[in-house]
């Protein structure tokens, strides 16, 4: 039988019981050959017969187990079956670990006292070792030197490699002239300690990448089209002009057209900022990534070239990103400086010692001492220790970070900017005017809202309870939902269906009979966690700002809610990026905190951003950092991660410069030892690996 | 000093044996779920192969 391997996502295991649910579910079956569930990367991956739908009939039954699953696209399962770079480092990394070692228990003897025949006895025992391994183990270092050299730079590689390769020379050459010092063992360490650093920096942008991914992937979105024998379900490059697509309620409209048949309300606020639902009717114009809220929709595809506004938001974006300026990371600032002074410190030190004594042996092994000791295997550790610590951290709290340099441009920051639908609200209605409501009408109002799934019946529901019996109640698309009690006709929905005049605000009405209409009046309910969040960071010292694309009013309510006194209303997305632009020229560094559609290029020009989760794809690929959680409070808990971590990367450096301070001087004078080498290298390692872990603990 | 003649190689193989096994470990991805091997070792169900087969 043909088999297949299928990748799930299941964001939702967490424990042994999980595993062991979901393996013992999917082996039962006569189709699936083998599960295995991935609790790291929180994935399930199915060896099952090749039969069709076999993916959906899956996913099903893992719903029904409780553990909502997701389909991996191709490209996340290519990158799941290739994660060849970690065990290739893992493998080098073993070599140079076991080659220590055993370099390291020759060395003692040496150390501790070995002469003439069994000194060199070891020398070559080590030399047979180290050689192979230092080729083998070291050899990502070579590579990554040789390309940017061949592109005329440095890197922190170039010290790197030169160090173990001169090294290797050196104490290969010591052997072979039977002289007293061989740094096979310092080579070794030096490859092992970096290897580490490289290591920690590879797992923390691969766990980082597979998590991006995962995201994206979540929201591959599907259109419906009305075909002669029925619906299909195609993805959204196979729409073609003049296709004729359905949108059930909650379902966000595929593309841009007009509709052709049915009556609904449309949710504007992820395009727009707009909380203010827009009715529409056979004929009205409609754009992609509205949400459908009320009835059932048809609409002719139209504009799928370069017209939709997705495509000009794609394009404000690809502008955005272009234009943000290049930014130098600690780590290559820190190499910038270090790799030359290095190199020029130990070629004075050759032609010093070559100069004043003649002896050119002795220069050449001064000159290797001074490489081996300088050599950045604490700087190699301090920035990918601190990231792989501080990336782990906000992991669990629920930030996603992409890359490293995000966090470093996190710390920088003096202004945080917010949207206001969908991140500093729910994106949810809340009814406002409750208190102004009879007890009676509240009653029919809930008991008609119960059977209604639109979102302003939810809250009605939400906010009152009926017992009240009512009979033929019949939902109306697009209008709202009518029923009878005692003979009189109640009807919940549109102003005009209930015979009232619409108002400015979003609202729903309610007729009993023939008396006057009442207003139940709805505002997007802010998010509770927003007053602290705003509170937090204003204590951290940063301006904060909102910058919605709503209207005046609503934008300020927010604001004052949330205690933010810089804001700015009705704002496109050209107009937001141009507002974050006006801030970066007066020398702010900005973070944009935003979730809708409108952000997404605002998000792209901004110093640094962050999105929910629940924000629309466009949004979440252009933030530096994802709230997984969905609290904003995470806002300002990253930011003083992000402080913290900055800070113990610059400790570490300067853990790193005070241990060459004192030992680059001894090893210029010529009194450098490889045991001196072994110890400062190691003990400087653990220090500054040490305080990174600290990042862990903080409170 | 003859010793050594034996005891060198000796700790040179097991230290190989040793190496040998962590290749194999890295190629049988027993590395990669990190959190998920720290949970399994509740579970009551026999599990010898992190290869799901």
């Amino acid at each position: 039988m043909p088999m297949r391997r299928i990748e799930l996502s299941l964001p939702t295991v967490h424990c042994a019981a999980c595993i062991a649910a979901v393996e013992r579910q999917l082996s039962n079956r006569p189709d699936v050959f083998g599960a295995r569930v991935n609790l790291t990367l929180k994935r399930v991956s199915i060896t099952a017969a090749d039969v069709p739908e076999i993916e959906d009939v899956l996913i099903a039954e893992l719903d029904s187990l409780g553990y909502p699953a997701k389909p991996l696209d191709s490209a996340v399962l290519a990158m799941a079956e290739g994660d060849k770079a970690g065990r290739d480092l893992l493998a080098r990394l073993g070599v140079a670990g076991f080659a220590m070692m055993n370099v390291m228990l020759l060395s003692i003897s040496v150390w501790a006292g070995a002469e003439g025949y069994t000194r060199d006895l070891m020398h070559w025992i080590s030399a047979a070792i180290a050689l192979p391994a230092v080729a083998f183990a070291g050899y990502p270092f070579y590579k990554s030197a040789w390309s940017a050299l061949s592109r005329g730079r440095l890197n922190m590689d170039v010290p790197i490699s030169l160090a173990i390769l001169l090294a290797s020379a050196v104490s290969l050459f010591e052997t072979i002239k039977s002289g007293d010092h061989a740094y096979f063992d310092a080579a070794l360490s030096l490859t092992f300690f970096l290897l580490i650093g490289r290591y920690l920096d590879y797992k923390t942008r691969a766990t980082a990448r597979s998590a991006a991914s995962e995201l994206a992937a979540l929201e591959v979105q599907k259109a419906r089209r009305v075909t002669d024998d029925g619906e299909e379900t195609v993805p959204l490059d196979a729409l073609r002009e003049g296709d004729i697509l359905v949108v059930a309620p909650g379902e966000r409209l595929p593309a841009d057209g007009v509709v052709t048949w049915g009556d609904s309300e449309l949710d504007p606020s992820m395009l727009t900022g707009e909380t203010l639902p827009q009715s529409v009717g056979q004929g009205s114009i409609v754009r992609a990534g509205m949400l459908n809220i009320a009835g059932p929709l048809k609409i002719r595809a139209e504009g799928l070239g370069e017209e939709t506004l997705l495509k000009q938001i794609t394009r404000l974006v690809e502008t955005a990103e272009t234009t943000r300026n290049k930014y130098t990371s600690l780590a290559e600032k820190a190499a910038n400086i270090y790799a030359p002074a290095v190199h020029l410190l130990s070629l004075l030190a050759f032609l010093g010692w070559g100069f004043a004594t003649g002896d050119w042996r002795l220069a050449i092994n001064i000159a290797a001492a001074v490489l081996i000791i300088t050599c950045p295997c604490a700087l190699g550790l301090a920035v990918p220790a601190v990231l792989a610590a501080a990336s782990g951290r906000l992991f669990a709290q629920g930030v996603l970070l992409k890359d490293g340099v995000s966090l470093e441009r996190l710390a920088e920051i003096d202004t945080v900017v917010f949207d206001k639908t969908g991140t500093l609200t729910t994106g949810k209605p809340a009814l406002v005017n409750a208190d102004e409501i009879p007890i009676e009408t509240r009653e029919y109002a809930a008991a008609l809202a119960q059977h209604s799934a639109h979102p302003l019946s939810k809250a009605i529901a939400r906010a009152f309870s009926s017992t009240l019996d009512i009979e033929d109640i019949r939902e109306h698309p697009g209008f709202g939902t009518s029923g009878r009690l005692n003979g009189v006709e109640l009807r919940l929905g549109r102003a005009d269906w209930c015979g009232a005049t619409s108002a400015t605000q979003t609202a729903v009405w309610l007729k009993v009979g023939n008396a006057p209409p009442r207003a139940f009046l709805f505002e997007d309910e802010i998010r509770p966690e927003a007053h602290e969040t705003v509170k937090a960071l204003k204590a951290a010292g940063l301006s904060v700002h909102l910058l919605s694309g709503d209207v005046p009013a609503a934008a300020e309510a927010i604001a004052k809610a949330a205690g933010i006194s810089h804001w700015t209303a009705q704002a496109s997305p050209a107009e937001k990026v141009d507002a974050l632009n006006a801030l970066a020229a007066q020398g702010h560094k900005v973070l944009m905190v935003g979730d809708g559609l409108n952000d997404a290029a605002a998000l792209a020009a901004a110093h640094v951003s962050m999105s929910p989760a629940s924000a629309v794809d466009a949004s979440r690929s252009s933030a530096d950092m994802i709230i997984i959680s969905n609290d904003l409070s995470e806002v300002a808990k990253a930011h003083k991660i992000a402080v913290a971590s900055k800070r113990r990367i610059i400790e570490n450096f300067s853990i790193a410069a005070i241990y060459n301070l004192i030992s680059v001087p001894l090893a210029l004078a010529g009194f450098a030892t490889p045991l001196m080498a072994a110890l400062a290298m190691s003990a400087s390692s653990i220090t500054v690996s040490l305080n990174a872990m600290r990042i862990g603990r903080m409170k | 000093m003859n010793i050594l003649a034996v005891l060198i190689p000796i700790s040179l193989i097991l230290g190989g044996i040793g190496l040998f096994a962590f290749f194999w470990s890295v190629k049988n991805k027993q590395f990669d779920d990190p959190k998920g091997n720290a949970e399994r070792i509740l579970s009551d169900r026999f599990d010898d192969d992190p290869n799901g087969r």
